[in-house]
């Protein structure tokens, strides 16, 4: 099979798994999900996914890491998100910054 | 004055302006997975099927970085965990219900439904659900639609980085993450995390530092917190 045709199957195959997961939160019964250790553990995963996610698309090209134009762009995002900037504003704000310096020469 | 605001209760209002600001972001979403080499169909399937942003940004960005399918599916359904508990909160606003209902109910099961439902007056059941409803099918049309725009926007870009649209997708991560970054210990485990995963990156396949930082919060989270920490003193008695 071509990476194209994995490429669909991953994505079906990530609907359904979000959709059981989505499902089996609306049919368990309500102490059965009552666990501090999920509960706590689901937290965790959630946050250091987006974090690392964050970090990595900030600082990594493939297997490199490199500092360029995007730690300034995230810098002027964390900013505005600290002032509470819709996030459409904050992505914007963080495409521009690194696609302006970049069209003077930096990163 | 008598306007569109005087006859929609609050539930809906909240809904509808939460369904806009969510729907907007999912311009960044189809340009993004486009610049990361996915397809106008592959991109709109995404939304269709896993909805929900986090999951969806994770995944394109695994492709992005050079990942293979399969570890881009791992890291969207690690990410969407958390959509499991949103049903359990839900539970008592709105069971029972069958048929259709439960079937686009769980679909439409995401952090923002779920957060407008719970910010209604807790005894007003009729203001939760129509909270959790009128939240959770307006992101659904908004996302997806807008889905669209964002790809087609996305075939015209060329080169993603002249447009700084790597440094958008670093910035949609930050700003989904944001809101959870109050609660200090996640914070702390998640800088760990992502400091092993960077350390990593230069040996690892793409997308396997990413889900060493899944199971290193796993690992975490595991034992129970020390019940000796001041911190968690201080939270007990308060």
């Amino acid at each position: 099979m071509t990476t194209y045709a994995w490429t669909w199957v991953a994505i079906v195959g990530s609907g359904a798994a979000m959709w059981a997961m989505k499902a089996v939160g609306h049919r368990v019964p309500e102490h059965a999900l009552d666990n501090p250790r999920l509960v706590r553990i689901a937290s965790l995963v959630t946050v250091s996914l987006l974090t690392a996610l964050a970090v990595l698309q900030t600082l990594t090209t493939g297997r490199s890491i490199d500092v360029d134009a995007r730690v300034p762009a995230l810098a002027v995002a964390a900013v505005l998100l600290w002032r509470k900037a819709p996030f459409i504003v904050v992505v914007a704000a963080a495409a521009g910054v690194a696609a302006g310096l970049r069209a003077l020469g930096w990163g | 004055m008598v306007g569109l605001g005087s006859r929609l209760t609050p539930a809906r209002q909240q809904a509808l302006s939460v369904s806009i600001a969510t729907g907007a972001y999912a311009l960044s979403f189809g340009a993004l997975s486009v610049a990361a080499g996915l397809d106008l169909w592959q991109t709109s399937a995404l939304s269709l099927l896993v909805f929900s942003g986090g999951s969806q940004f994770a995944f394109v960005g695994v492709i992005g970085a050079g990942g293979i399918p399969a570890v881009a599916a791992a890291t969207s359904t690690f990410l969407g965990v958390r959509n499991g508990f949103y049903g359990v909160a839900l539970a008592p606003v709105l069971r029972p219900w069958h048929g259709w209902r439960s079937w686009w109910g769980t679909q439409v099961t995401i952090d923002e439904s779920t957060a407008v439902a719970i910010a209604q007056p807790e005894h007003d059941v009729d203001a939760r659900r129509a909270g959790f409803w009128w939240t959770g099918v307006g992101v659904y049309i908004l996302w997806n639609a807008i889905t669209i725009l964002g790809a087609l926007l996305g075939q015209r870009v060329g080169d993603p980085t002249v447009w700084g649209l790597d440094a958008a997708a670093a910035a949609a991560f930050l700003g989904l993450v944001w809101p959870r970054l109050a609660d200090r210990r996640a914070l702390a485990v998640a800088a760990v995390a992502s400091a092993i995963a960077l350390a990593l990156t230069p040996f690892a396949p793409a997308g396997v530092p990413i889900m060493v930082a899944a199971i290193v919060a796993v690992g975490a989270g595991w034992p129970s917190p020390r019940v000796g920490a001041p911190i968690a003193i201080s939270t007990d008695v308060s």
